[in-house]
Order: structure tokens, then C-alpha cells, then sequence
């Protein structure tokens, strides 16, 4: 396979993963989307590392799963607060910080 | 080291500023105030021991055998102030016979105030520790006093000239609670302003003259030397100054020199700028005296003297010296005859002596402007002090109309007194007489002058009026039946030590002051050489003119000075002493003008209708309501900040929607128009 088609799949997921974050109102399901973003930013650094014969790629993939874990659990942290606090997880309720 | 050098000079004006310094400190961060004998011994010591080192220098200066005799001079340099390119201004101080003279005085004079004003301020006993910051002002004064004096070179001197300036202030407004005594230290400072003015011009005007000439320098010695290389050039005036006699073009020295005399009319209280002076007697007592009898109205006429060299090249403004300084004697004086305070009168009197100082320095005379500098500086001092232990006595009564017959209660007082209205009214041979006599002799001799001859006579004329109104002053006090009302004149007393003691040393000085400038033809008399010891002792700094006259003529002019001031005090003694109806009547017989002398011609009157008031309404109308509300406050302060609101109301604040997903699709949209801007060329 061309590295072109890993192109064309991760931009499809991270296409997918923008608009999930972007129209759907349930916190977890975005957080879901951000998780594809970005994994289809993975795929394509160990793609492009494996084409150029480099490794920095595949070690800069297992630094975002990294940071990725750390933001999973800090975000799934202010989702439960919020849940017990107002009872729900729809984004929109929670627009209280503006003029 | 040359044999110039004297590093002692310094502390002639450092130990003043010490002494304000601390005190001042210590009003400022201390918890409480100094005990009083603290504050009299920092407050009086200083200048006490700035005149005892100014004394030992200052006959170094006369004895040193290493100077040159014809022009000896001790210089202390404490650093380079400025320095730009080839123009350097040193921060330094200069002893000169003329410095020295006034030096002695200053310090001498000063002291003698510093002691009296511990009698005279001991009742004081306000909140704000009135008393030692009395004396921390008043060292501070001193200070400036003594650097305008010292200073070298025109920057120097400016700062002491702006010095006395604040320090005046300060001083004439000492009593701030009451809103009058305010307004009169701002009024000094105000009409002192534009006199400053003038005189900055003049400094700048010299300086850049000499730059012009490949000799940038402000220092007096090497003006003085090279004040030549100005002798021939001229300015033109611009267009519509042309009614000026010499249009179009006047000498540079000329105009130099108005400026700067435009600076010593503030300073010094001559017409136009005299206004401030009377009502400066707000002050304190001690204040007018060191302030408007012994220091700081005489800084004009030093430093008139001080540039002499520049006048001696400009008759036309030595003319304009001779006749501003004869017209303010003669306008004063006669504003003096009608004054019921006792201070007021002093004042007006003032300004009248600085007139005759300014006519002598008009006229060439400088050492007799010096030498009546020194003498006014003790009967006038003399004067203000008694007036004020007067006021003390009357528990701060100054109307003369309500004094009379104070002989008995207040003896010493009275006999320092007396002996201070002798001197200035001309009567040999107390001080007063020789200086004024000098000054009128030289008046008389002025052929280059034009007019001189009517200067003489106006000169005679206000010794005359000042003879008059001196002993006026000195009957409607002292003799005849008081018209104090019962409660005062029961406790009228006289004043404690601290008073007399000064009283009686400036009386002293006051009858032997003249002889330090003995004419040389009395000396002639007695076969002493070079009697006039004063003015052999300026001439190397001083341009004074010398005329040849013979010694009758003098002596006859001596005669006639001496029977005018004798006529005055006659006059004076008919009206308030033998009938004392004929004052009154004489008054009512011309009602109208007296009224105008008595209002002092309303000179304030016109100034305040033709130039405060169409001020006030411009500032009122076009500056406050105009520039600073409408443009400053309106426009630029409340301007921005409702345009700031503005902005945020109708469009910023709706950006802060508070819904997340919008925030994350601008943030997407930056990241593409990021990216795609970054890969816009490959």
C-alpha cells in the first residue's frame, strides 16, 4: 500500500473525529472524537516514519497516546464532576461562563 | 592646587542646607518634634558658623599676599555639572570682593534674624511643629541665598535665584491657614516667575552669543574677560517692536542685559513687578526682614552689579536701570505716606532704597548700589525687627493709628528704633546718609545718562518723602498719647532677649556702618588715604565709573542732601508731633488724591482688571471648561473608555457565548487557516 492511502484514511477518521466534536452535544461521544483525531494523527506519523526508514514518528505516536491518557483521565474527571453537580452530560448546558 | 583654590568656601552654603536638611527629616519621618533647644541650635548654629568661616576667608581674601591685589579672587570647584562638547559648566563657588561683601552680609545679617526669630516664633505652639519648621525653611533660605551669591557662573546662580524663589514662599504663606497669607506667597511667586523669565532669556541670550563667538561659557570671570568679543554685535528687532528708539537693530549686550534686568524687577520689587513685595509683609516678621530688608530683593541689584561688565557696554540699558530704579524710588516713597501698617509702610519704603540701589547701578555707581545694599541691609533689617517686637508688644496690632506713646513701655525697642529711622532718613553721619549720598552724587555726575539731572532731583525728592514718612512712622508710635484700646494697653511689653540683643547689634551697625564707605573727601579731611575702603575694595570686580569733582562741589551736595532729609524730618515733626490736626486737615483739603496714594494708586486694582481677571476668564471659558473638561476629560479620559464599553456592548461580548462547541470551531478554523497559510507557497 502507498503511504497516500494511510493519508487518505487518517484524514477520513480525523475528519470524522472534527465533526463528531464539532455537531454532537454528548461530552463522552466528543471525547470519543477527540480519541479519533487523534489516532488518525498517529496513524499517519508511523505511516510517514515507516516510509522515510526514521523512528522519530513512531516515538512521537507513543508520546500523543501518552498525553492522550493523561487528558482522557482529567477530562472523564470534570465529566463526572459535572454529572453529579447538574445531572448531566449535553455540553450545551453548561454555557454559564459568558457575558 | 593653584593659590585660588579654598575647599573652606563649601561650607558657607553646605552647613545651612544641613541643618534644613535634618531638621526637615526630622519633621518628615520624626514622631515627634525636636526639643526646642535642639531646633535653636541646629537653626541658629548653622549660619552663625557659615558667617565665622565667612568671615576668616574673606579676610584671607584681603590680606593674601599671594593673590594679585588687583584682582583677588578664592575659587572652590565641587565638580563638572554639565558637560557637552566644549562647554562645561562647573558646579563651584567664587569669593570675590563683591561676593564677600554680600557674604558677610547675609550671613551676618542672617544670623542676627535666626536669633531674633526664636523670640519672636516662641509662641507658636501650632500642630503642623510651626516652630521647627519655621527654621528649617528659613536655613533653607539661607542656603539659597548663599548660593545665588557664591556661585560662579550664571547656572549657579539661577539656582539659587529660583532657591530664594520657593523659599519666599514657603515663608511669606507660613501661616497657610489663614487664605490670605496664602495667597500672598503666591502672589510673590507668580509676579517672581515672570521676572525669572526675563532672566533665563538673558542667560540664554549671553550664552548663545558667546557660543556664537567659539566661546561657550557661563562663568563670570571669563565672561568678564572676554565680554569684548559680544562689544560690537547687534540683533535685529523683529517688525512691531518698531516704536523702540535704535530700530532696527540693538546692541546684543543691551538686550541681554534688559532681559536680565527684567528679572531683577521681580526679584528686587521694581516697577512693574514691585507688587508682590507689600503684600509679602504676610509673613512672619523675621521673614520681611531677612527677606525684604537684608537678602533676597537684593539679589537683583547684586547681580546687576555682578554682570557689570555687560551694562558698562550698554548705556541703553543702563539708562533703563537708572530710570526704572529712580521712578519705583520716588512712586514707593510717596505710596509710603499713607500707609497705617506699620509693616506696609516698611515695604513700601523697601521698594523705594532697591529704586535708589537700581538708580546707582544705573548710573555706574556700583559700589555705592553695594555699599547701600550693606547699609539698608542693617537699618532696614533694624527696622522690620523693631516693627516686630512692636507687634509682639501689641499682641499683633500693626495699625500705626492705633499705636502712639510706646516710648515709655518699650525702651530699648524704642531707642533701635529711632536710631534706625535716623539712618535712613539721611541724617549724617549715620549709614543710611552715606550710601544715599554717594549714590546721589553719582546721579549727579552721570553725564552719559541721559536726563541725569532730573534723576538727581527725583533722588532728592524721595529723600525728602522718605525723611517724611520715616518719622511719620516714628511719631505715630512712639510719641503722644496711645490709642490702644483699654485691654491692650494695659498689657503692651516689652520684648525678651532674643529680641533685643539682635535690635542692638543691627542699631550699632546702623550709626557705624557708613564709615566702612567714607567718601574720600572726608577722609581728605582727617588726612586718611583711600577712606571709601568699600569701593577700593570692589573696584576690581565692579565697573564703577569715576568722575573727577571737585571736593567742594561734594561736600555742597552733601550739605543739600543732608538739608532735604532735615526739611522732611521738620516737616514730619510739625505734623504729628506739634499739630497733630494739620495731618487730617491737609488730607481732607485733598480728599481725591490722597484717597489715590492711600490705595497705592490701585496699581493692583489695574493689574487685576487688566491682566488677572481676562486671564481667570480665559482659563475659566477656554482652558478648564474647553481644553481640560471638553477635550482632555471629555475626548481623551472619557472618550476611551466609552469607546471601550461601546465595542464591548454591541459586538465583543456576544463572542463569549459560553457554548463550547462554538470556541472549538474557531479553533478549527484557525488551525486550517494556520496550516494553510503555512503551505501556501509549496
Amino acid at each position: 500500500m502507498l503511504p497516500f492511502h494511510f493519508q487518505v484514511v487518517a484524514a477520513l477518521i480525523f475528519a470524522i473525529g472534527a465533526l463528531g466534536v464539532m455537531l454532537r452535544r454528548n461530552m463522552i461521544v466528543m471525547f470519543m472524537s477527540i480519541e479519533l483525531m487523534l489516532n488518525a494523527a498517529n496513524l499517519s506519523l508511523v505511516a510517514f516514519s515507516r516510509e522515510i526508514g526514521n523512528d522519530q514518528g513512531q516515538i512521537l505516536a507513543f508520546i500523543v497516546m501518552v498525553v492522550a491518557a493523561v487528558e482522557v483521565a482529567v477530562g472523564l474527571a470534570i465529566i463526572i464532576s459535572l454529572v453529579r453537580n447538574r445531572d448531566t452530560v449535553n455540553i450545551e448546558d453548561t454555557s454559564q461562563m459568558k457575558w | 592646587m593653584t593659590e585660588h583654590e579654598n575647599t573652606a568656601l563649601r561650607w558657607i552654603p553646605l552647613l545651612p542646607l544641613i541643618a534644613a536638611a535634618l531638621s526637615g527629616a526630622w519633621l518628615v519621618f520624626g514622631r515627634r518634634a525636636l526639643p526646642r533647644v535642639a531646633v535653636i541650635a541646629l537653626a541658629c548654629g548653622a549660619p552663625i558658623a557659615s558667617f565665622a568661616i565667612a568671615v576668616v576667608q574673606v579676610f584671607k581674601l584681603a590680606l593674601e599676599t599671594a593673590l594679585p591685589p588687583d584682582a583677588p579672587y578664592y575659587s572652590d570647584n565641587l565638580y563638572t555639572w554639565i558637560s557637552a562638547g566644549d562647554f562645561h559648566a562647573e558646579l563651584a563657588f567664587l569669593l570675590d570682593p563683591l561676593s564677600a561683601v554680600m557674604v558677610l552680609v547675609v550671613t551676618g545679617v542672617g544670623s542676627l534674624i535666626h536669633i531674633y526669630s526664636v523670640g519672636y516664633m516662641d509662641d507658636d505652639h501650632r500642630e503642623d511643629r510651626g516652630f521647627q519648621r519655621f527654621f528649617a525653611y528659613l536655613n533653607l533660605f539661607t542656603f539659597s541665598m548663599l548660593m545665588l551669591i557664591l556661585g560662579d557662573n550664571l547656572l549657579v546662580m539661577f539656582v539659587g535665584w529660583e532657591g530664594v524663589g520657593v523659599c519666599s514662599y514657603l515663608l511669606i504663606g507660613f501661616w497657610y491657614l489663614d487664605d490670605a497669607n496664602a495667597a500672598a506667597g503666591q502672589k510673590a511667586f507668580v509676579v517672581n516667575r515672570i521676572g525669572d523669565f526675563g532672566f533665563l532669556l538673558g542667560i540664554f541670550l549671553l550664552f548663545w552669543s558667546f557660543a556664537q563667538a567659539g566661546l561657550p561659557t557661563v562663568e563670570f570671570r571669563e565672561m568678564s574677560a572676554n565680554v569684548g568679543l559680544l562689544a560690537e554685535r547687534t540683533v535685529a528687532l523683529p517688525g512691531w517692536l518698531s516704536f523702540l528708539p535704535g530700530f532696527p537693530t540693538w546692541g546684543l549686550l543691551t538686550l541681554a542685559c534688559l532681559c536680565l534686568f527684567v528679572g531683577a524687577c521681580g526679584k528686587s520689587a521694581q516697577i512693574p513687578l514691585y507688587v508682590w513685595l507689600p503684600d509679602a509683609m504676610a509673613g512672619p516678621t523675621p521673614v520681611s526682614a531677612l527677606i525684604h530688608a537684608a537678602t533676597m530683593v537684593t539679589a537683583g541689584v547684586y547681580m546687576v552689579c555682578r554682570m557689570s561688565f555687560a551694562y558698562s557696554l550698554a548705556p541703553g540699558a543702563q539708562a533703563t536701570v537708572a530710570w526704572t530704579g529712580a521712578l519705583t524710588a520716588f512712586f514707593a516713597a510717596t505710596i509710603g505716606l499713607a500707609q497705617t501698617d506699620i509693616k506696609k509702610v516698611l515695604a513700601y519704603s523697601t521698594v523705594s532704597q532697591l529704586g535708589y540701589m537700581f538708580l546707582a547701578a544705573g548710573v555706574a555707581a556700583y559700589s555705592a548700589a553695594i555699599f547701600h545694599v550693606m547699609t539698608h541691609a542693617f537699618f532696614k533689617a533694624l527696622l522690620f525687627l523693631g516693627a516686630g517686637s512692636v507687634i509682639l508688644g501689641m499682641h499683633h496690632q500693626q495699625d500705626i493709628t492705633k499705636m502712639g506713646g510706646l516710648r515709655r513701655r518699650m525702651p530699648v525697642t524704642w531707642a533701635t528704633f529711632l536710631v534706625g529711622v535716623i539712618a535712613i532718613a539721611g541724617v549724617p553721619p549715620f549709614s543710611g546718609f552715606f550710601s544715599k549720598d554717594e549714590i546721589l552724587l553719582a546721579a549727579n555726575q552721570a553725564h552719559a545718562i541721559p536726563g541725569h539731572q532730573a534723576l538727581w532731583a527725583i533722588g532728592m525728592a524721595t529723600a525728602f518723602l522718605t525723611a517724611f514718612y520715616m518719622f511719620r512712622l516714628y511719631f505715630l508710635v512712639w510719641s503722644g498719647e496711645s490709642r490702644a484700646d483699654h485691654h491692650t494697653q494695659a498689657s503692651i511689653h516689652e520684648s525678651g532677649k532674643w529680641v533685643l540683643v539682635p535690635l542692638c547689634v543691627l542699631a550699632l551697625f546702623s550709626v557705624i556702618g557708613g564709615f566702612f564707605g567714607l567718601p574720600d573727601a572726608y577722609g581728605d579731611l582727617f588726612g586718611v588715604q583711600r577712606s571709601n575702603s568699600l569701593h577700593h575694595f570692589l573696584q576690581p570686580v565692579v565697573h564703577s565709573a569715576e568722575h573727577e569733582i571737585s571736593h567742594a562741589t561734594e561736600f555742597r551736595l552733601a550739605a543739600l542732601t543732608t538739608c532735604v532729609g532735615l526739611a522732611g524730618i521738620a516737616l514730619a515733626t510739625v505734623m504729628y508731633f506739634w499739630r497733630r490736626d494739620l495731618a487730617a486737615k491737609l488730607a481732607a483739603a485733598i480728599r481725591p488724591l490722597y484717597a489715590l496714594v492711600r490705595d497705592k494708586y490701585r496699581i493692583d486694582e489695574l493689574y487685576d482688571a487688566a491682566i488677572v481677571r481676562p486671564l481667570r476668564a480665559l482659563s475659566s471659558s477656554l482652558l478648564s471648561r474647553g481644553v481640560d473638561q471638553g477635550l482632555i476629560d471629555g475626548l481623551a479620559v472619557n472618550g476611551t473608555a466609552k469607546l471601550v464599553r461601546a465595542s464591548a456592548d454591541g459586538a465583543l461580548k456576544y463572542l463569549q457565548s459560553g457554548f463550547a462547541q462554538s470556541y472549538l470551531v474557531a479553533m478549527l478554523l484557525g488551525g486550517v487557516l494556520l496550516v494553510a497559510w503555512l503551505v501556501r507557497g509549496s
